[in-house]
């Protein structure tokens, strides 16, 4: 029915720009959840959220509350957080052990953890001879329509149909790779703390900052400059001359000018999928990066080692949930809330078998940029309510992505921003592209 | 033998008032943003710390909300005192109260461990914000009175999911 209120999306969307309704309209909202959050492959956790049976987190999909569960045979499931009787939520913590079995609070029905009725109080008393009982499938907790695990990272997709999880994320997957070869065992483990931030804005503001190099120098001069002050004055009075990494990371938004910012390169894939390049300098020859150097170099041997810390990423999009900085393993899930509420779930990795230092430098970035003190997302997240805010007016009505437009090259279905065009706004234009094939249904 | 008269300490009632008038002068630091002042109060190698729940035990190698030490804190207060920290460009304004202190240990050499509790009400442009919980001060006695060797903010709602973020100190 909403589509009969909304008869051509398509004159919402042209290629270099969008209608400003698409940001702020509440029933396009409620469509974008139906087609495609409650379509598509979201971002569930990682496995080792829930190491032992029975653990859950509760995860929101669209607009469905969700479980992520571990099964007693190892397995995880992905449930609708309800309970099948009288539709009360079965887990209402955020997050725990659910034991043996689900136990609902209200009436005491119990589930195994893949959502299979266990029990009903005086069942044979109370439903015999009714259509109610473990034969009914209407009588267990609904599970979610698929769920696949790439690298340890687990998706749901709500539809039955549609791409598997390896052709959705296509080459994107490259972010839980870069973050997985990083590791001397091959594989990362969850760092058990999730920062939790909701921005006032619609939540492709924030997709559409992700991959925006024009934005850094401006919207972040003030760290950058503050940062860098305080770096200057660590050097000159260090022996060593030099002042942390994290420092580094912070004087960047201001060192590197808006100018650089072209040197860059964005790789736009099918599903709105898109890649920054980039790597901020994180390969330094400190003693802590020749040791981890050291150990990767063992196991990897030397060529492999080139290929895995060679992979030059700044950040990975993939559209329309995730936003993944492999390099220094931290990630932010983002959960629509409403039109103009969106949360951002943020994590960070440990890379299983590296130094410690190695951990210490990514956390140290995981907490000044990421942490709800940030010293860098508080200014884009003034600028998404203040776009959310322009958008909501009569001033206009279009946002526009022209920057660059033409120029880009594409190759085997990849749109490649052209050399010295790393501020284009390709990214966002490939996002719009997905977003109205999705909504075209 | 006659006794021997005992050591004239400082009395607990002078160091309870010493300590909560540093309390109160902290957080008046923040309310009228005294910002340099304010890091001043701490020791050279003095921590703020802000733990992500209250079961952790130490800042260092674990997620924090703010573990800044007197470099970090610059570069904090150097960042909303730049003309383009757009963030802070509104209309803001803090106001703290704290309350129910607690002197825990008193060191021979007059270091003091102090618990209190905190709220602290904040305006940004038309919306108003609360944020409770409790300081644990690590203080340090100097001839200049006393100097914060680690302050630990455990906010009750640390774990709820923050509508915006923290920008300053809490």
């Amino acid at each position: 029915m909403l589509q009969e209120q909304i008869p051509d999306l398509a004159k919402y969307v042209e290629p270099d720009r969008v209608r400003r309704e698409v940001y702020t309209d509440p029933e396009i909202y409620g469509l974008e959840m139906q087609r495609i959050h409650e379509r598509v492959w979201i971002y569930c956790g990682h496995e080792s959220q829930v190491p032992k049976a029975g653990d859950y987190y509760t995860v929101q999909i669209g607009r469905q509350p969700m479980l992520m569960v571990r099964g007693a045979d190892g397995k995880i499931h992905v449930l609708y957080n309800r309970c099948p009787h009288r539709g009360n939520m079965m887990c209402g913590d955020r997050k725990g052990n659910a034991g043996d079995f689900f136990r609902c609070s209200y009436h005491a029905w119990t589930f195994q953890h893949d959502g299979r009725l266990r029990s009903i109080p005086m069942m044979e008393s109370g439903y015999s001879g009714t259509r109610y009982g473990k034969d009914n499938p209407d009588c267990s907790m609904k599970r979610a329509a698929r769920v696949e695990n790439y690298r340890g990272f687990v998706f749901t997709s709500l539809a039955k149909d549609g791409p598997t999880l390896a052709e959705f994320l296509g080459a994107s997957r490259v972010a839980f790779d870069d973050m997985c070869d990083r590791a001397p065992e091959g594989e990362v483990e969850i760092v058990p703390n999730c920062f939790r931030v909701i921005q006032h804005s619609n939540w492709k503001i924030f997709l559409e900052n992700q991959l925006d190099a024009l934005h850094p120098s401006v919207t972040h001069q003030s760290t950058g400059r503050a940062a860098h002050e305080v770096e200057k004055m660590i050097a000159a009075k260090a022996k060593k001359g030099e002042a942390p990494l994290s420092y580094h990371m912070l004087s960047a938004f201001a060192t590197v000018t808006i100018d650089k910012w072209d040197a860059f390169q964005t790789l736009n894939y099918p599903h709105g999928h898109c890649i920054l390049t980039g790597y901020m300098g994180l390969r330094p020859q400190d003693p802590d990066t020749l040791a981890y150097d050291k150990i990767m170099i063992k196991k990897y041997g030397q060529q492999r080692f080139e290929e895995i810390v060679g992979v030059n990423i700044h950040h990975v999009l993939i559209y329309p949930g995730l936003s993944v900085q492999s390099p220094l393993q931290q990630l932010r899930a983002v959960r629509p809330l409403g039109v103009d509420r969106t949360l951002t779930e943020i994590w960070h990795f440990r890379l299983k078998g590296a130094p410690e230092a190695i951990y210490r430098r990514s956390l140290a970035y995981y907490n000044l940029v990421n942490s709800p003190a940030t010293l860098v997302n508080a200014d884009d997240l003034e600028n998404f309510w203040k776009c959310h805010q322009g958008l909501s007016s009569d001033g206009g009505d279009w946002v526009t992505f022209g920057r660059h437009l033409g120029r880009d090259i594409e190759k085997n279905g990849v749109m490649e921003t052209a050399p010295n065009c790393g501020t284009s706004e390709a990214p966002m234009r490939n996002q719009m592209k997905a977003w109205a094939e999705y909504m075209r249904g | 033998m006659a006794k021997k008269a005992p050591v004239r300490k400082a009395n607990g009632r002078d160091v309870h008032y010493e300590v909560e008038q540093f309390l109160y002068r902290q957080a008046e630091l923040l309310d009228t943003k005294h910002w340099q002042d304010w890091i001043e109060l701490f020791t050279p190698d003095g921590v703020y710390w802000m733990p992500p729940e209250p079961s952790y035990k130490t800042w260092d190698g674990q997620p924090a909300i703010f573990a800044e030490d007197k470099n970090l804190m610059t570069v904090r207060m150097k960042r909303v005192l730049h003309p383009d920290a757009w963030s802070q460009r509104p209309l803001w304004e803090t106001n703290h109260v704290v309350s129910n202190v607690v002197v825990e240990k008193v060191a021979p050499n007059g270091d003091v461990q102090v618990r209190s509790r905190f709220h602290m009400m904040e305006l940004r442009r038309d919306d108003v914000r609360h944020f409770a919980g409790s300081y644990r001060h690590e203080l340090k006695k100097t001839k200049d009175g006393y100097r914060i060797k680690l302050q630990r903010v455990d906010m009750t709602n640390a774990q709820a999911a923050y509508d915006y973020v923290l920008q300053m100190w809490v």
